[in-house]
């Protein structure tokens, strides 16, 4: 038997009891009408047999006892008296849930319809209506649950003195509320007695809880339902469910006026606002409000304007699927939108016009909230792709006999979905040579003093304007001194030439570098680290390894955050315009003739206490013409070294779409794209990683 | 505290529903037919009591009364089972000291509800 059937085994012994007695009670009341002792019996084993049965499972016995129940409540309140039509239908009742329980293939399955109805028209006739809350209606509105969508409330609770006399923990009803969402929890302790007068039974804390939540004041309530009556509570919905505009876009504050009217300077004004004392101090010093209700006060204010944002994504959150074509319209559109704006802008910054100036300011900022939207909605956590990975690992370590544990971090990081796509050729990639030739077969490793399970981490972050992701193994390592002859003997460096260590591993993704000796068949067949790097270029990506022998190797991939737009830094070279990614600059100087002049070994400009070296757009590029007596220098950085770009001029920053230059244009080396300018004209886009790496080698040589 | 759990009602059926509940849920329980019985099988193991109020011998009042009387069990949470036409009865023990209370008929999902809210 099992506990179900136990249980009904108990009820059904239960009801035997019950319902003779039901009965009986009936047939007396029959004999005196509204005895209240009577109508007491038959409420009483009515209600078992509705709570039993429902609890065992019987819900028509417990559906028609309720309705019982319902109408002997009429009675027992006095709303009509039970006659003998009355008692003719609670008898078949009786008869009904009898036959349910014992004899069931009997049962007539309209006979529970029939005494219903039959209730329902005496009650009716006696002018009482319809059963109140026939159990239909209850069920459709415990089942209907309200999305309210996410608020924020104000709950303030402060239970009684005596509520642990009642067995009640307030503390872990204020966490049970917490739970509910987030929250900001205030104590407030003023209340606490001295010492000497503290009655350690009794509480005296009360607490404000800023309580964002999706659920409902229903949900908030529930949690105090044992203490509602005894204690304080209020729960008040602050945000009312809107942020008005004004809240939005506050309208400007003095000091910025001031600021932007150029009458005080930005460190005046921080002076004097430093010296300013705050609302909240200033209450708490005049002793009219406690620390506590000002921390409070201020908890609620963040918290209101916090869930300003959350709400606008949670609406969405009930998503909707689009075809991944309309989205790429959609970003290209965006596309033509800011370069028509900058044209825009450009021509109100020519034409001095205030109204068409403004007009200008607004579309910016609207086609930067839109380019910012658009792209957002190309975004896709990594960890969609992290288990296609997992099984590559795993089929793979089967395979190679090894036993190999993958760590996944930072499932959550955002990518624009085609960089995801495109990702998944080099990752797969990358992981097979981390299980191939990074983790050595279970007893090398043993023998080595390493846990036999080796581990491979894949994981991901963003940082700042670019998302990294590494594969790092627990393997043997890499040899450089290795690499490097390897590297000789290929031709792929000079016997004499003197590299870091950093730039000798790197040299396994030189095309023609392959680091297996033997060729096995999983990451052997020609297929090399060189095309994982050409993979990563084209999303404008860069790859980097580093390794400690004998402790393992890491990959590091850095790839954009999105591929459709940049921020750029737009300059001139005679009469070409180029676009140099803002992520990559650190800063402009000039470079004088008299510099320029100064006899120095390779071209270096001073920055600071160290020379950094520089190259010519205009020689790179072969741009006619000659250059100017003052130079700038673009100052561009990659993970490797800080180089200079010297331009005839900067022009300024500059929203740029990348359009992908044409099949043929494609390898070309220190161009990455174009981009159409405010004007029209046609400006190309640097790929800086390759010229600062050019510049960096060319100075190394010049140098010997 | 103990994740013990008393089951006090003078009705077999609804005491076996409580305790076959809780144990599907991993709590101990000790059965206890009323007030009296119930008094007799109190122990410092116990987390929490879930009563009926109406009952022979001693009744729910009364229980929660005396167990509130003993220094021992001054703060241990104790569920009343009440129906809903039992509005007085529910004050009533409010005031004896329960903690909180469950109305019948229940399912079992809301008796691990209040379990789960109460217990330490």
């Amino acid at each position: 038997m099992t506990d179900m059937e136990q249980m009904q085994q108990a009820f059904y012994n239960e009801a035997k009891e019950l319902l003779p007695e039901l009965e009986e009670a009936l047939l007396e009341l029959e004999q005196n009408p509204g005895d209240p002792d009577l109508v007491h019996r038959v409420f009483r084993a009515l209600h078992t047999l509705k709570g039993s049965g429902i609890m065992f499972g019987f819900q028509e016995v417990g559906d028609l006892a309720h309705e019982l129940e319902t109408a002997f409540d009429r009675v027992r309140n006095g709303e009509f008296e039970a006659d003998k039509a009355f008692l003719d239908a609670a008898l078949r009742g009786k008869d009904h849930i009898h036959a349910l329980l014992y004899s069931p293939e009997e049962v007539d399955p309209s006979e529970a319809r029939n005494v219903r109805s039959r209730l329902e028209t005496l009650l009716a006739d006696k002018g009482a209506g319809k059963p109140a809350g026939s159990s239909e209606d209850k069920d459709a509105s415990e089942e209907q649950t309200l999305d309210t969508g996410r608020h924020v409330y104000r709950v303030r609770f402060k239970p009684p003195h005596n509520i642990f006399a009642t067995g009640t923990d307030p503390l872990s009803l204020v966490r049970e509320l917490a739970d509910l969402g987030d929250s900001y929890v205030i104590a407030h302790t003023e209340n606490i007695p001295w010492l000497e007068d503290l009655d350690p039974e009794a509480c005296f804390v009360w607490w404000d809880v800023i309580l964002t939540t999706n659920q409902g004041e229903e949900a908030i309530r529930d949690v105090f339902i044992f203490v509602e009556d005894e204690s304080e509570l209020s729960v008040e919905a602050i945000d009312q469910g809107k942020v008005s505009e004004e809240e939005e876009e506050p309208s400007k504050k003095l000091g910025e006026i001031l600021l932007e009217r150029g009458d005080v300077s930005q460190e005046d004004l921080q002076r004097a606002l430093e010296s300013q004392q705050k609302l909240g101090e200033i209450l708490i010093e005049i002793g009219v409000a406690s620390p506590e209700q000002v921390q409070s006060a201020l908890a609620e204010q963040q918290a209101v304007q916090q869930t300003a944002r959350p709400k606008k994504e949670s609406e969405t959150e009930s998503s909707i699927r689009v075809p991944a074509g309309k989205l790429d319209r959609l970003v290209n559109l965006v596309g033509e939108l800011v370069i028509g704006q900058t044209r825009l802008a450009q021509v109100a910054a020519e034409k001095d016009d205030p109204t068409l100036t403004s007009i200008s300011e607004e579309l910016e900022r609207l086609s930067d909230e839109l380019r910012d939207n658009a792209l957002g909605l190309r975004m896709t956590p990594i960890g969609s792709s992290f288990g296609t990975y997992r099984r590559v690992v795993r089929d793979l370590s089967a395979q190679k006999g090894k036993d190999i544990h993958m760590v996944t971090q930072g499932a959550e990081t955002e990518l624009d979905k085609t960089v995801i796509e495109q990702l998944n050729d080099p990752l797969v990639h990358l992981l097979r040579n981390s299980i191939d030739h990074g983790i050595e077969e279970p007893e090398e490793r043993r023998s080595a003093g390493k846990p036999q399970q080796g581990t491979v981490t894949l994981a991901a972050e963003q940082a700042g304007g670019s998302v990294i992701i590494s594969i790092r193994d627990d393997g043997r390592g890499m040899d450089a001194e290795a690499i490097r002859s390897k590297a000789v003997r290929k031709g792929l460096i000079a016997e004499s030439s003197e590299l870091s260590e950093r730039q000798i591993l790197n040299l396994i993704f030189e095309p023609g570098f392959s680091t297996s000796e033997e060729v096995t068949d999983i990451s052997g067949r020609g297929v090399g680290m060189d095309v994982v790097k050409k993979n990563i270029d084209a999303l404008r990506g860069s790859v980097e390894v580093t390794s400690e022998p004998g402790r393992g190797s890491t990959i590091t991939v850095t790839l954009p955050l999105t591929l459709a737009i940049i921020d750029g830094l737009q300059v001139r070279v005679g009469e070409e315009y180029y676009i140099v990614p803002l992520s990559a600059v650190n800063e402009c100087v000039e470079l004088t003739s008299e510099e320029k002049n100064k006899n120095r070994a390779g071209r270096l400009i001073p920055l600071r206490e160290s020379l950094v070296p520089y190259i010519r757009l205009r020689e790179l590029f072969h741009v006619d013409g000659s250059t100017p007596d003052i130079e700038q220098v673009v100052l561009v950085a990659s993970r490797e070294a800080t180089v200079g770009l010297a331009v005839d001029e900067v022009i300024g920053q500059q929203q740029t779409v990348i359009k992908n230059l044409g099949r043929i244009y494609r390898d070309v080396r220190g161009i990455s794209g174009a981009t159409i300018k405010g004007d029209g004209g046609i400006a190309l886009i640097i790929d800086v990683d390759p010229l600062v790496r050019d510049v960096a080698r060319a100075e190394a040589e010049a140098l010997e | 505290m103990g994740r013990t759990i008393m089951t006090v009602d003078d009705s077999a059926s609804a005491r076996q529903m409580v305790s076959f509940t809780l144990q599907d849920a991993g709590y101990e329980v000790v059965e206890a037919k009323d007030g009296q019985d119930a008094l007799g099988k109190l122990d410092s193991s116990l987390g929490m009591i879930i009563t009926d109020l109406n009952m022979p011998n001693m009744d729910g009042i009364e229980l929660i009364r005396n167990i509130r009387g003993k220094a021992e069990f001054k703060f241990l949470p104790i569920v009343m089972l009440t129906t809903e036409s039992q509005e007085e009865k529910k004050k009533e023990g409010k005031q004896a000291g329960a903690t909180g209370w469950i109305v019948k008929p229940f399912k079992p999902p809301q008796i691990l509800g209040v379990v789960q809210k109460l217990l330490k």
